[in-house]
């Protein structure tokens, strides 16, 4: 996917690209207004994410003008201000949703699918491997014709496997992906999950494969 | 309000200083007539008395060398118009009494001329007023000095001067009544422009800072104007202070955010287990400062809006449908389902909309927060006399001892050391229940384990 995100600290900014980065996404960074509209008018973006307060400008007005143009690229606000304030109006001004700083990035990825899969997310997100199909913004996974609903971790987990088949992932890896920085667990949670995931892909030829000291992955039964 | 300091009513003070002058006009008023009464009653007494000695004198007259006397009946008779008193008389002829009273005390003191000298004296237990007339009479070659005294008692004069005294009174009691009773009207007329102003201000909210705008008499304008001025101050700092809790919030949010958004991707960079550790922990004690901080911003929001809550009817459905909406991606993230149960007509409650979907966030998001990974957790309105919104979590649920004490500012649950939290995630609840006359109810889940919020509103 491709952001732009428009934030006027340049520190938060480039920790945030990076970030997106990492998950392979690509993250375009605009510190003004001005700098927002002129990346909109060249790039189709997937998303853009605004700060309000912005030294050339309201993000709010931004927004305004953008929902005044049919513009249909989502928006989600990254809020700094206090919850109480304003909070119902960003909404109301037409923001996707909206963040409060600071977030945790599974909270925002959380979010953004979300709010893609609200819009009715893209052809794109389909991954086939094997016999299985998967969409990564609804978390539906296609065994042998029948359509199941993915938890949400175990989607988590799947993304990662469908990112790059065959790759071999450490659980310490796979466990930064799927619990936040508050949940205190051991590194045998992953295997419950990994357990579930082995379940629904049982009637296919795809499976999950434990490498003996290096971690799991997925790949195609001969 | 303790600090006032009541000094005493004006209103009261005027009707008693303006009583107190109406009773001393009273009394002078009384002091006058009577006075003036007795004055004019006495005059009369004094014009009757000197009439009949006059013409009793008159009626002396000379025959052959020898004084005679023919004493005119009408002269005695007169006297009687005053009233039924005794009357005495004494004629004298060069100091030898001719006829009448031969006691009868002359009234001391020359006369002038032909004027009559009067005078009061006892005489036979009684108070006699007396008249002196003299005239020379020509007896032959001889001038012969001619004295009459006329006395009469005072008793009718005194039933008539306590008459007047009685009717004075009554006239000085009225006086008194009627000017008491005119000054307190007149006192409350002069107040009422006061009381009104007073009303208007006592009437309004406690949030009302409009300037006052009541008819205000011209000795108040100067208070008046400083009560508008310091409420036009009092606004522009609590708007200050909304402003400077929006801006605090900014400032300590934003160098978070990129705190913690580079402690992540280092995160993810490092391969030392230890390392590793070490930032998460790092990481937590910026999530841990960041939700405090939030939450005391937060905290402080709603304290200062409920103080001035903006009322609007709230759709609670509605309402319930946003945060949960909100917030489902947060639950998904530990595979919690939220599962929210509405009754199908509308329910409404007039309330801050911002502050009730605060304390609801609040109390949904510490269930988020507490409940395990693959758990459920139902939010239900039910309504019967009041506006009831269940949170059941599936938790660890809440110490038993803990209950009372969790809507305390910072006061946690004894067993939740391991989540971050500053505990006033229920205070902010509470405080907004109670700011719209409701309540925070907290229990343990009836069924099985886990905890059960809720916040009880009064329905519009």
């Amino acid at each position: 996917m491709r952001f732009l995100l428009v934030e006027d600290n340049v520190k938060l900014a480039t920790a945030l690209c990076n970030r997106f980065a990492m998950e392979g996404h690509v993250a375009d960074h605009a510190a003004t207004l001005g700098a927002a509209d002129d990346s909109i008018r060249t790039v189709a973006y997937d998303m853009i994410l605004l700060d309000i307060m912005l030294p050339d400008g309201d993000g709010r007005d931004f927004l305004r003008n953008h929902r005044a143009k049919n513009d249909p690229t989502p928006v989600i606000v990254l809020t700094a201000r206090s919850e109480v304030s304003d909070r119902v109006g960003l909404l109301d001004l037409g923001a996707d949703d909206y963040v409060t700083k600071p977030f945790d990035f599974s909270e925002l990825e959380a979010r953004i699918r979300a709010v893609m899969r609200r819009l009715g997310g893209s052809a794109d997100n389909t991954k086939a491997f094997g016999d299985v199909v998967f969409d990564s913004t609804t978390g539906q996974l296609t065994v042998a014709g029948q359509t199941e609903q993915l938890r949400n971790r175990e989607m988590r987990l799947l993304e990662v496997f469908f990112a790059s088949p065959g790759q071999i992932f450490s659980k310490s890896h796979l466990m930064d992906r799927l619990f936040s920085f508050s949940d205190d667990v051991s590194e045998n949670a992953i295997e419950v999950y990994v357990g579930r995931l082995r379940k629904k892909l049982e009637p296919s030829r795809t499976m999950i494969e434990t490498v003996r000291g290096l971690g799991y992955r997925m790949v195609k039964l001969k | 309000m303790s600090a006032l300091n009541p000094s005493g009513s004006i209103r009261r003070r005027l009707v008693v200083q303006l009583a107190l002058i109406t009773a001393l006009l009273s009394v002078a008023f009384f002091l006058a007539i009577r006075v003036v009464a007795e004055r004019a009653a006495t005059d009369t007494q004094d014009d009757i008395l000197a009439a009949s000695a006059t013409s009793i004198a008159e009626a002396v007259y000379s025959d052959r060398g020898d004084v005679r006397l023919e004493l005119p009946y009408y002269a005695i008779s007169m006297l009687g118009t005053i009233s039924e008193d005794r009357v005495f008389y004494r004629i004298l002829v060069d100091g030898q009494t001719l006829t009448g009273y031969d006691d009868l005390p002359l009234p001391s003191g020359r006369p002038q001329g032909r004027d009559p000298v009067f005078v009061t004296a006892p005489y036979r237990d009684d108070n006699l007023r007396s008249v002196l007339v003299s005239r020379t009479l020509s007896v032959g070659d001889q001038a012969r000095r001619v004295q009459v005294v006329v006395g009469q008692t005072r008793r009718g004069l005194a039933a008539i001067s306590s008459k007047i005294t009685t009717t004075a009174v009554g006239i000085g009691a009225a006086f008194f009544l009627v000017a008491t009773a005119l000054s307190v009207f007149a006192v409350q007329n002069a107040m009422s422009p006061l009381d009104r102003l007073a009303q208007s201000v006592a009437r309004r909210g406690p949030n009302d800072l409009r300037p006052v705008t009541a008819a205000t008499p011209a000795e108040l304008v100067p208070l008046v104007g400083g009560l508008n001025s310091f409420m036009q101050r009092l606004k522009s700092a609590l708007n200050r202070s909304e402003d400077l809790i929006a801006e605090a919030a900014h400032r300590v949010r934003t160098p978070l955010a990129t705190v913690r958004t580079q402690a992540e991707v280092i995160y993810r960079q490092m391969e030392r287990p230890e390392n590793k550790k070490a930032l998460r922990e790092m990481i937590r004690a910026v999530d841990e400062s960041s939700r405090s901080a939030g939450q005391l911003l937060d905290h402080a929001m709603v304290t200062f809006r409920s103080d001035q809550l903006e009322t609007q009817q709230v759709a609670v459905s509605d309402l319930l449908h946003d945060v949960v909406d909100r917030l489902s991606p947060t639950a998904e993230l530990k595979d919690i389902q939220v599962r929210l149960y509405v009754p199908d007509t509308p329910t409404y409650v007039h309330g801050d909309a911002i502050l009730l979907q605060n304390a609801v966030r609040n109390v949904m998001d510490n269930a988020i927060k507490y409940s395990p990974p693959d758990t459920e957790i139902t939010v239900r309105l039910h309504v019967d006399t009041m506006c009831r919104i269940s949170f059941i979590d599936q938790g660890r649920g809440f110490g038993q001892a803990d209950l009372a004490k969790l809507t305390k500012r910072f006061s946690r649950g004894s067993n939740v050391d391991d989540v971050v939290g500053s505990g006033l995630g229920p205070t902010i609840a509470d405080d907004v229940a109670r700011a719209h006359g409701g309540r925070l109810e907290i229990s343990s889940n009836a069924k099985g384990s886990g905890a059960c919020v809720t916040l009880v509103l009064p329905l519009s």
